[in-house]
């Protein structure tokens, strides 16, 4: 028996897979996250993978949460300990009071293990070495089995998870009935042999509703499927190949032409990020819609194109799935280190619009309204995710389309309004909100063509180095983006129960810890009003909350506080006003994390005066 | 800068092609470039063949990177929409632009630094994708907007005009696009107009990615003994393999040829070529041929130009791409989206 009574907790508790890369478990770990969803309990489920193809150390983490958490908790309740290498770490790792799960085929040393947790060994090696012959299988059903033996020790209902099995394999009968059969061997097992359930259980619930279990990148790119984008280049970096694959098997399901069966989109691999945007500004010149995925060093190499974009005033959408930098930095652990890179790309002075979607539900979002604003305003829309949401399956409310909403194409001169002999120069601003009108290449016979370049112009697109040309074009491009503030998604406020001196700003994937770091602060008694901030140019509203509250927190997952550097240098903010909560290791950002760090500062803030104290 | 406007009025008894344009429609603004610049001559010979294949100007997108030889485009098809783009990576803009809208006709323009240096990743990459352009590198062996630097196609051993010795190999861009698979690969002299305007028109006519490289000698910076791209150099050692005449339609090929001395050659859409041989052993069909002629006349300083190489049954991006007719720049949210009744299907695919 432990020294430390055992944790007892039913749908509130954190499992971890420590498992080798290649050896088939993400699948069978994927199936143990969604068993428990279909138990009606919420999960948040994280990949911490290497960047590796085969034999380095992987984990997968599932956190059930019935209060629907689905911020990463920190800490383990459980380690389903698959990997030797990992071991020590792995076993170092389990809160006290934890369990440990491992393989118990062969004897481990006493020392191995922590007086402190529950240990529970099922002899998987020999179970799978006695039913299966083929390497191959005896690997892969490993993982299924020790699934089985988890489903007895956390009283799961094992008919949820053949259903599941059923349906992955449905018109597969021969794969279906062996993955159930290794199931029931590990089951059954575990019910036999060991005291079943443990203190961790899972109990059915009606917590998941109508929500749906998707990947940031995979609804990323359908949004760029119901946002109309034709054209995709790419190259392949993690953690953004994914978007790219999940645009190209979405495609392949719904932009065939019934009729021919010919594809209505091109996706292109490029050679490298900078082809990839060169083909998206080529396209978007000639009219399509079209966007690249890339993660940080891409970004760097994009640069050069980018600010083409902004001064040539050419449409382009770029997914940045952010990943730990500098340089190649950690390619498989997450950060938002980028906001700088972004909203400054290029040589030059130039300003770049960027949405920050905190799930896969605003991925979605934001990607289809991403072609909006990038046709709108002529230039290039970053749409900021990062590893943890792009990466993992995350429970987000259903996306919705509404069938009555049309394309803004933007201003686009056509032959008919050219042949009215409407005045057509490429870089006026007719209406005042700083946007010119274009047209497409090809339009008119006569009319409406134009040189489009790098270098200076002027309004109609005659080559000009006149300085006062140039700065009534880049005043003008200012306007252009005090124009895109009323446009982009604004920021969402949500105020403490009761009045309160400070707030605290965070943005994308920081959100679901956020909310549950809030909750954590007010059993503290710390009280905060919220401002979650979606999009750059910022809205007024921005400035106006931080000028409401006398200090705000700007939580963000990078070192230099770049977000708030951002704040502090487009609105003019006293810097002291904006305390920087900082996360950077590579690990997603959790409700302890913040609620400590918020918590501290607030208390530091609250200590009694010391006159007080003597007196 | 131009300085300088063209005047638009022209003599009311200028000859007028099938469309009924006349030359002038054809035309760009007044040039930039070095009085006798080579580049010109390929301006001149760019408008001369889009006039005489009909081509409504505005139906062509003319795409450059940068220098001298990307500037040229502002200079030809005034009525065109032109994008002179980034150093080095008009393929990749050209190669986005054709995927948006198949329909009009693609002309890139580059010189050998955008190509060979800087570009020469994205030169290679269009051309294995089969792009459907007319890919022109306006070849002289130099960088003139920076005032004489060598490029990467300077041969080995050749002279710039302060006597330094050029000490690294030559890139030769017809030898890779041969390699790479491009399905129309020509070269050329900018100072032989007879032939280069019939290879620009079938490169236009060819559906695939076609390759001239046309030797232009820089006036300013590159046309001094000891250089190899100077006028002089290339006069006297031009092999050309073949003559080249492009006939539009179904009229029929002319017969003054001597027999055995035409091949003709039907592209995709009906243009036949006439090449009239040169040189009795050269094939264009061969592409292996090809590059073994090609080094062996480059060993003895010879500059192989014409018609290198053509296949008639080319395909292009698209058709590996299996794309619709209709160009994607002119899909709409009805072609596009796939609604509501779609998504909540996978909506209910993903619980």
């Amino acid at each position: 028996m432990p020294d430390q009574s055992p944790i007892s907790s039913v749908n509130d508790f954190v499992v971890r897979f420590a498992n080798v890369n290649g050896s088939g478990s993400a699948s069978a770990n994927e199936l143990f996250a969604r068993s428990i969803l279909r138990h009606g309990v919420p999960v948040s489920p994280r990949n911490i993978f290497p960047s590796n193809i085969q034999g380095l150390p992987t984990w997968y983490e599932v956190r059930v949460t019935e209060d629907g958490h689905l911020g990463a908790r920190g800490g383990v309740d459980m380690m389903v300990a698959m990997n030797p290498q990992t071991w020590d770490k792995d076993v170092a790792s389990i809160e006290p009071g934890g369990y440990l799960f491992y393989d118990s085929t062969k004897p481990m040393p006493t020392s191995k293990f922590r007086a402190d947790i529950t240990v529970i060994g099922v002899p998987l090696t020999a179970i799978t070495n006695s039913t299966y012959t083929d390497p191959r299988q005896r690997q892969l059903f490993k993982n299924i089995i020790y699934l089985g033996a988890l489903s007895a020790l956390f009283d799961m209902d094992y008919k949820l998870i053949e259903q599941l099995i059923g349906e992955q394999y449905k018109g597969k009968e021969k794969l279906l009935s062996s993955n159930v059969h290794a199931l029931h061997l590990g089951r059954d097992w575990a019910l036999q042999n060991l005291k079943c359930p443990i203190g961790l259980r899972v109990k059915k619930a009606d917590k998941v509703g109508e929500r749906i279990f998707i990947e940031g990148n995979s609804a990323a790119a359908l949004g760029a499927v119901y946002g109309g984008a034709t054209v995709c280049a790419w190259y392949p970096i993690t953690p953004s190949s994914s978007v790219a694959e999940a645009f190209t098997s979405h495609c392949k399901r719904l932009r065939h032409d019934p009729e021919t069966g010919k594809a209505k989109y091109a996706i292109v691999q490029g050679e490298d990020e900078l082809a990839s945007i060169g083909i998206v500004i080529g396209a978007s010149w000639n009219g399509a819609r079209a966007f690249t995925a890339t993660s940080g060093p891409g970004i760097s190499l994009m640069t050069e194109f980018i600010g083409l974009s902004y001064f040539a005033e050419i449409p382009a959408v770029i997914m940045n799935i952010q990943r730990a930098g500098p340089s190649t930095g950690m390619p498989t652990r997450t950060q938002q280190c980028d906001i700088i890179a972004c909203a400054y790309a290029s040589h030059g002075d130039t300003k770049h619009v960027l949405l920050f979607p905190e799930d896969p539900a605003e991925a979605f979002e934001f990607a289809a309204h991403s072609f909006d604003l990038a046709e709108r305003l002529q230039t290039t829309i970053f749409l900021m995710l990062d590893l943890d949401i792009g990466m993992n399956h995350r429970l987000c409310r259903p996306l919705k389309w509404d069938d009555a909403r049309q394309y803004d194409r933007g201003k686009v001169m056509t032959a008919e309004m050219l042949e009215e002999g409407r005045d057509f120069g490429r870089y006026l601003d007719v209406d005042g909100d700083g946007i010119p009108y274009r047209t497409y290449p090809g339009t008119h016979p006569t009319k409406g063509s134009y040189f489009t370049r790098g270098t200076s112009r002027d309004r109609y697109a005659r080559y000009s180095e006149e300085g006062a040309v140039y700065a009534d074009n880049m005043q003008r491009l200012v306007r252009k983006f005090e124009t895109a503030q009323d446009l982009v998604p604004r920021p969402l406020q949500a105020n403490a129960g009761k009045p309160t001196k400070y707030g605290v700003i965070y943005f994308g994937s920081t959100s679901p810890a956020m909310d549950e770091a809030i909750g954590l602060l007010e059993a503290r008694g710390h009280h905060l009003d919220r401002l979650r901030i979606r999009a750059f140019p910022f809205h007024s509203s921005v400035a106006s909350f931080i000028a409401d509250h006398d200090f705000v927190y700007v939580v963000e997952q990078n070192r230099d506080a770049q977000l708030r550097s951002l704040i502090v240098n487009e609105n003019g903010i006293d810097p002291v006003r904006l305390v920087p909560i900082l996360h950077y290791d590579g690990t997603p950002i959790t409700a302890r994390f913040i609620a400590n760090a918020i918590g501290d500062h607030q208390d530091h803030l609250k200590v009694t005066p010391l006159r007080k104290a003597v007196s | 800068m131009t300085y300088i406007a063209k005047p638009k009025f022209h003599h009311p008894g200028l000859p007028k092609n099938e469309l009924g344009y006349t030359h002038r429609d054809y035309e760009g603004k007044i040039s930039t470039l070095c009085a006798g610049c080579g580049h010109d001559s390929i301006t001149a010979s760019i408008i001369e063949a889009c006039y005489e294949l009909s081509i409504e100007p505005h139906r062509v997108a003319k795409i450059s990177g940068i220098g001298c030889s990307s500037k040229t485009p502002d200079y030809f098809l005034g009525n065109s929409h032109g994008f002179n783009s980034v150093h080095g990576r008009m393929p990749s803009v050209l190669t986005g632009a054709n995927l948006a809208n198949r329909d009009l006709i693609y002309l890139g323009v580059s010189g050998d630094g955008d190509s060979a240096s800087i570009g020469f990743g994205q030169f290679a990459h269009s051309i294995r994708r089969g792009v459907n352009m007319t890919y022109i590198v306006e070849n002289n062996g130099v960088y003139g907007l920076t005032k004489g630097q060598f490029s990467a196609t300077a041969d080995f051993g050749s002279k710039s005009k302060k006597g330094v010795t050029n000490t690294d190999n030559a890139i030769d861009l017809v030898a890779i696009a041969l390699q790479l698979g491009a399905t129309f690969v020509a070269r050329s002299f900018s100072g032989d107009k007879t032939q280069l305007v019939p290879l620009i028109a079938a490169a236009i006519r060819h559906k695939g990615a076609s390759f001239i490289d046309v030797i232009s000698p820089c006036i300013a910076f590159n046309n001094h003994a000891g250089s190899t791209k100077s006028f002089d150099y290339v006069r006297e050692h031009n092999d050309a393999v073949n003559r080249l005449d492009v006939l539009v339609g179904r009229e029929p090929i002319a017969v003054d040829y001597a027999p055995g001395t035409v091949q003709v050659v039907e592209q995709h859409d009906g243009t036949k070529l006439a090449l009239r041989k040169l040189d009795a052993d050269y094939d264009p069909h061969d592409r292996l041929g090809a590059q073994n002629f090609l080094q062996k006349h480059a060993a003895k300083g010879q500059i192989v130009t014409g018609l290198l190489y053509v296949d008639p049954e080319a395909e292009d991006l698209h058709a590996h791409l299996d794309t619709v007719e209709t160009p994607l720049n002119t899909l709409d949210e009805k072609a596009l989206c796939p609604g509501s009744a779609a998504l909540d299907k996978i909506n209910a695919s993903l619980r």
